[in-house]
């Protein structure tokens, strides 16, 4: 019975073991390294204090699908609200997913736990938003980028740390000098830049920036842009890059994915998203993006959409889009448009054959073509 | 206080009796007095707007272009603000040798403001409609009962559905377009000759932001009004300003027609904004960006204060200040409305 046990305990290490060498093996360039599929989160919404009984739920993602394809950058767009940032959260496993598998080299991260798990947090790294909130003032520099070592010890050993992250600092354009400073020191542009470098501890593959820019002067914007994608290039990352500017997410985004309501309404390549643009509500938001040319306001074509965003906790019925579209009919409020090359472009050889969850999807150039 | 300055006139009135600019602000000099030193916010500048004309004040944070804003209405902390220098003529009075009575008469009569953030700047402990309704309370002596029709009105004009329903609803309950919409009803109330708008649509979705950004220009042209749009994003601006004035470290760098500023800027600190932007319509390569970080205001740099972030700078640069001097053609023909403050403006626009 105890040799058993005790061979049940080696089978499940060899197991660990084999799945911590899964998801530290390389994957090459072009193929997918994170695939999503079906990933729900509801937020309950419960009533009383004693005895709480749920209500309803707070539809935040409501079965989003996508590949992350390594070395990439794929940019997703949508309102406040619309669920980014809890996919985001969702990747990083900071929340547990209602439903839905999130394939990282083909184990599911959702169900991992221990050592899998960690090893799989070590290679998926996050920038945050907000560079004033997101780094402890009590921390010098050094600390902040040097935690990540503590709990991932094998990937510096404690005596090379100080070098590692002075070697961190220049290669996001600070200088190694300021590693004993204080977070209130810096400015903005190079706070973030501190958040990015802690991102980068580790050797991550993956690094998922929500807003990295937004908190940030236009001037400094574009220095973090540019660095973003000289990391890249020098550490062979994939980027998955939340944002609401979508001038932004198309410089930097090889593929693009619009979600609206927890669900994604269209995703193809940067040109397909937003040259050849055929959801509806993509298209008005691309058309609602102030162009800095004024010779551009006159003929440019504005659909201006009416009302806000529906509540997550009472989506409509059918498509979500419904309320605010101009096309929407009897159809849209009975089914749930799929997320599929539409049938009108099936087949055919066009840049408006992708991804496009509407029934009537129809291309529509919005964006002046140059 | 005395009898007289209680009832000295108040500015003159819609009739038109006033000629020249609706506001004009000249040689405004704006500084903070903290323990690390003197902040120099606003380091002289001039600026006019006419009835009816949109002009936008652009520039990153820290380049005194709120500052400017709030001294015009008068809200500047003071201490630790101190207006050392300037005037602000509003039809033809200076309102900094105004009593505060008077003052007060200005604010919100003839020059209202909307805020960047709606949720802040509206009280969460009273209903939307006793907000509104204050104005015509305060500055009118409207009755409770009337001022709550007005507001409804209000609510009505910017477009808000369900006005009656909804105008004894709290701030909280509204979304983030909605309470910008409530606060530009504010602004409205009592139809003022100026707006100024200190980046009303930062806080809000691009699809939102298209919605607030008609409805202000539509109203706009109704009244008249003149309006001051304060912000840093110059798509925003591109879409909706008569004529822009750039700031950077509290001056005016460059002022022109928005049309000829994206065309050709004359000075380089604008012509970096512009590359440094990422655009909708085109895949560019490596975006340019202007090294280097805005700069502190108890340090200003001598000469240029954007010398040590110029990829032009020269000696002259590091010691003397650019006065903003009008820009001219090859050839030497005017063009109207445009200034920069740069040694090397020649060499920016025609270069």
């Amino acid at each position: 019975m105890a040799d058993l046990s005790k061979n049940d305990e080696a089978v499940a290490a060899a197991n660990e073991e084999a799945l911590v060498a899964a998801i530290d093996a390389p994957v090459e360039r072009g193929e997918p390294i994170l695939q999503v599929r079906g990933l729900k989160k509801h937020f309950p919404l419960t009533q009383g204090i004693l005895f709480k009984k749920q209500v309803g739920a707070v539809k935040a993602v409501d079965g989003v699908s996508f590949d992350l394809y390594q070395g990439e950058t794929l940019g997703i767009v949508g309102e406040s609200g619309c669920g980014k940032s809890t996919v985001a959260k969702l990747l990083m496993n900071l929340e547990r997913a209602t439903a839905g598998e999130v394939f990282y080299k083909g184990q599911d991260i959702t169900k991992l736990s221990g050592r899998a798990l960690k090893a799989v947090r070590r290679n998926i790294q996050m920038v945050f938003q907000d560079p004033y909130t997101s780094l402890n003032p009590r921390m010098t520099v050094g600390d902040i980028i040097g935690e990540p070592f503590d709990i991932h010890p094998e990937v510096a050993p404690k005596g090379d740390r100080r070098r590692k992250v002075q070697e961190l600092l220049d290669v996001v354009g600070l200088n190694p000098e300021y590693i004993n400073r204080y977070p209130h020191q810096f400015s903005g542009g190079q706070r973030q830049r501190i958040g990015i470098a802690r991102g980068l501890a580790l050797n991550p593959e993956i690094i998922i920036c929500d807003e990295p820019v937004s908190a940030l002067d236009v001037s400094v914007q574009a220095q973090v842009i540019n660095l973003m994608e000289k990391l890249q290039d020098e550490f062979n990352l994939s980027y998955l890059f939340i944002a609401h500017d979508l001038s932004i997410v198309r410089h930097i985004s090889d593929r693009v994915g619009v979600m609206y309501l927890g669900k994604m309404a269209e995703i193809g390549t940067d040109s397909e998203i937003y040259e050849h643009p055929t959801h509806p509500y993509t298209q008005a938001l691309l058309s609602a993006v102030p162009v800095p040319d004024p010779e551009a306001r006159a003929h440019r074509e504005r659909i201006i959409l009416t009302g806000d965003v529906p509540s997550p906790a009472n989506p409509p019925s059918g498509c979500s889009f419904r309320t605010r579209c101009w096309k929407a009919q009897e159809k849209c409020a009975q089914e749930v448009p799929l997320l599929a090359v539409p049938s009108v472009f099936k087949g055919q050889d066009t840049p408006a054959a992708h991804f496009s969850a509407c029934h009537f999807a129809e291309e529509k150039q919005v964006v002046p073509a140059h | 206080m005395s009898i007289i300055d209680k009832t000295a006139a108040v500015p003159a009135p819609r009739d038109g009796s006033h000629t020249g600019p609706l506001l004009e602000v000249r040689d405004l000099h704006v500084e903070f007095h903290t323990r690390d030193g003197v902040a120099k916010a606003v380091n002289g500048v001039n600026y006019s707007v006419n009835a009816g004309e949109t002009l936008a004040v652009l520039g990153e944070s820290g380049s005194g272009k709120s500052v400017t804003a709030q001294a015009i209405m008068g809200i500047l902390d003071m201490p630790p603000g101190r207006i050392p220098k300037g005037e602000i003529l509003f039809r033809g009075q200076d309102m900094l040798k105004m009593s505060d009575e008077e003052r007060r008469k200005v604010r919100g009569r003839k020059i209202a403001m909307i805020f960047q953030d709606a949720l802040s700047s509206l009280n969460p402990v009273l209903s939307v409609g006793y907000q509104l309704g204050e104005m015509f309370r305060v500055h009118q002596g409207l009755s409770k009962k009337d001022a709550k029709l007005k507001a409804v009105e209000l609510m009505d004009k910017v477009k808000i559905p369900a006005a009656k329903a909804r105008v004894s609803d709290y701030p909280h309950q509204f979304s983030g377009g909605m309470r910008q919409r409530i606060m530009i009803a504010m602004a409205l109330a009592l139809e003022p000759d100026l707006i100024i708008a200190d980046e009303p649509t930062t806080a809000l979705d691009v699809t939102v932001q298209a919605q607030v950004m008609d409805l202000l220009a539509e109203l706009q042209q109704e009244y008249n009004m003149g309006l001051i749009l304060i912000t840093h994003d110059l798509g925003v601006v591109a879409d909706v300003a008569d004529k822009i004035a750039v700031m950077y470290a509290g001056r005016i760098v460059e002022q022109a027609p928005v049309h000829e500023l994206y065309k050709r800027p004359a000075h380089p600190y604008t012509r970096g904004l512009l590359d440094s932007i990422p655009r909708l319509d085109q895949k560019g390569q490596e975006l340019y960006a202007i090294k280097g970080l805005p700069p502190n205001l108890l340090r200003v740099p001598t000469g240029c204060a954007f010398n040590p972030r110029c990829p032009k700078a020269e000696d002259i640069c590091r010691t003397e200040i650019p006065a903003l001097a009008p820009v001219t053609e090859q050839d030497g023909t005017d063009l109207p409305g445009r200034k920069s403050a740069c040694h090397f403006w020649k060499e920016t626009i025609h270069g």
